[in-house]
């Protein structure tokens, strides 16, 4: 279990960190959210004992970051941000570097090296310098370098930073895989890779927690979150607006027009413009906003039928990890 | 101990996997020889003894051993190697002790190779080895003194060049306390106590007395503990940079 106590580091005026208090258990891949600056890298880096705090401190494993750094950095594999390695060696004797260093010697510090570039894809590699790789391979060298020792706490930063989308995927799965077995930290600012990866997700806003949870429960806080997206075709639809106010549950209804569209929709429509005239008939866009905690899916179906509109597009939102961010870092900021 | 080992070797290996290994270790080698047989004209004088030769150790190392040393840490900072380093399961002593070591060991090859200077010497006339011998050793910890200091501004920059520039500077002062001229100068408006105190510091003077053919444990000291002071500072340095 890696448990952070009340961390916080200044650096001169400058509060990078400011008070941060969670713990991660067995199994769970947890997410580090926030704006670049936010703090995320820090909090890493004092978890990994590589700075010091100002106060507070944090446990691996139950060996205390001041009390005993060497057993935590024995009990961690890092992937500090941007994969730094030394770029004067070749993958291999890097790789056998880092295992004498974790303590291996011998035919079991052989094995250790060779399976690491099996399992990273690093193989055809092996033998360049660190220097002449392109970033993804580089960053493959720093997972392989963190995965090493087999340890069981992972710290992530950035792990997909510089990937192409497949070997992105990829990476995806070996820490969904990993952390069956493992207690991981990863940061990220790509928020699908929270929803992709992570059981549970914090967000870092100007070193604060400002939200815990499982990313679903964080996506529930969208005012997105339980909204119906409809694109109804029918005579004087323009009257509609007003009309499904009327639907019970129903707080607000609004008016898309296309370039309110999420991407994925608008890519969808075309070029064809909300409104336009289809066959006579008008078509419109709207989102139905319910009220707190009301799901209004089923009563808005059952509405729409009863008018006889015709539906193009039925949608219910589950709300939008972006949109929760963007409040909670930006919107949300009283300064 | 065995971290130690592993950084030591890793730094050495990197010395002579590229050229500037090689580049140095002629560069040393035909400027030792240049100063010696064009210079201090060891032919004309005659004598067998190789003071002519160990009379430039302190002015080539002044450029040499920076060149050596500056990298050490300028580039783990540079490129944020030294947070892996330092989230390795490896103590800030032994990361600077493995590294110090290494370019240490890296000069004293380079010295070693001076040997046919003893050939030569020894073909020539009889000279006295147990002067050789000191003058070596002398030579080998005033390279030492040298890489501790550049050691510490290594630290103190990521940039190589103004780590270098610092440490010869440093180095410059170290060794001009104790030359006649700034003595003498010194002499001019301080009492001699003190300014025999300040030449005392002095990378110079200790040297001096290995030439002589002397094994003084004073000056053996010095530069053991100028070597863990200089060390202890890079400890302290790096302790507040490498955050930056």
């Amino acid at each position: 279990m890696i448990a952070v106590e009340s961390l916080a580091k200044s650096f001169g005026s400058i509060r990078a960190v400011d008070g941060i208090s969670f713990t991660v258990g067995k199994g769970e891949i947890l997410g580090f959210l926030g704006p670049n600056g936010a703090g995320k890298s820090t909090t890493m880096k004092m978890i990994t004992t590589f700075l010091p705090p100002t106060s507070g401190t944090a446990k691996v494993a139950d060996f205390d970051i001041w009390e005993n750094p060497l057993e935590v950095r024995a009990r961690i594999g890092y992937l500090p941000e941007s994969a730094p390695s030394y770029k004067d060696m070749n993958v291999y004797d890097f790789l056998m570097f880092t295992a004498e260093v974790r303590g291996y010697d011998g035919e079991e510090r052989k094995n250790r090296v060779m399976r690491m570039l099996e399992t990273c894809n690093l193989k055809e590699v092996a033998w360049q310098l660190i220097d002449t790789l392109s970033k993804g391979y580089r960053q493959r060298v720093g997972f392989a370098q963190a995965l090493l020792h087999d340890p069981e706490y992972l710290v992530l930063d950035e792990p997909t930073d510089g990937l192409d989308p497949n070997q992105k995927q990829e990476v995806r799965a070996l820490i969904r895989r990993m952390g069956r077995e493992k207690c991981i930290i990863l940061s990220t600012h790509i928020l699908e890779e929270v929803e992709a990866v992570c059981s549970r997700a914090i967000i870092i806003g100007n070193g604060r927690i400002v939200a815990d949870g499982t990313p679903e429960a964080l996506r529930s806080r969208s005012v997105l979150h339980g909204a119906v997206t409809l694109e109804l075709t029918g005579e004087g639809i323009k009257d509609a607006l007003a009309d499904l106010q009327k639907i019970e549950g129903v707080a607000r209804v609004e008016e898309l027009k296309n370039d309110d569209l999420p991407a994925k929709a608008a890519v969808a429509e075309g070029e064809e413009a909300a409104g336009s005239a289809k066959n006579g008939k008008s078509s419109l866009r709207v989102r139905l906003f319910p009220k707190k905690g009301v799901a209004i899916a089923h009563e808005a179906a059952k509405f729409v039928h009863e008018r006889k509109w015709e539906v193009d597009a039925f949608t219910l939102e589950k709300g939008d990890l972006n949109e929760v961010f963007y409040n909670l870092t930006r919107g949300g900021e009283k300064a | 101990m065995r971290n130690l080992k592993a950084v030591l070797k890793r730094e050495l290996r990197g010395y002579f996997e590229s050229p500037v290994a090689y580049v140095f270790i002629i560069i040393f080698l035909l400027a030792t020889a240049g100063c010696t047989f064009f210079i201090s004209r060891f032919f004309d004088a005659r004598v067998a003894s190789l003071d002519p030769f160990f009379v430039w150790h302190p002015w080539l190392y002044l450029f040499l051993v920076p060149a050596v040393g500056m990298r050490l840490w300028s580039e783990e900072r540079k490129s944020g190697t030294i947070e892996l380093l330092f989230t390795l399961p490896i103590t800030l002593i032994e990361a600077i002790a493995g590294k110090f070591l290494a370019a240490w060991a890296f000069i004293g090859i380079a010295l070693v190779l001076t040997f046919p200077m003893v050939l030569t010497v020894g073909y020539l006339g009889s000279p006295d080895y147990g002067i050789i011998f000191t003058s070596y050793l002398g030579s080998f910890l005033l390279a030492g003194a040298y890489l501790a200091v550049t050691c510490l501004f290594s630290a103190m920059s990521k940039n190589q060049v103004i780590s270098f520039v610092l440490s010869v500077v440093a180095c410059f002062a170290m060794v001009m306390l104790g030359v006649g001229v700034f003595t003498d100068f010194l002499n001019g408006f301080l009492p001699v106590r003190i300014s025999e105190a300040i030449s005392a510091f002095s990378f110079f003077t200790h040297f001096q007395s290995f030439q002589r053919g002397l094994l003084d444990s004073r000056a053996i000291i010095y530069f053991v503990s100028m070597i863990g002071f200089m060390l202890t500072a890079n400890a302290i340095v790096l302790e507040m940079k490498k955050a930056e």
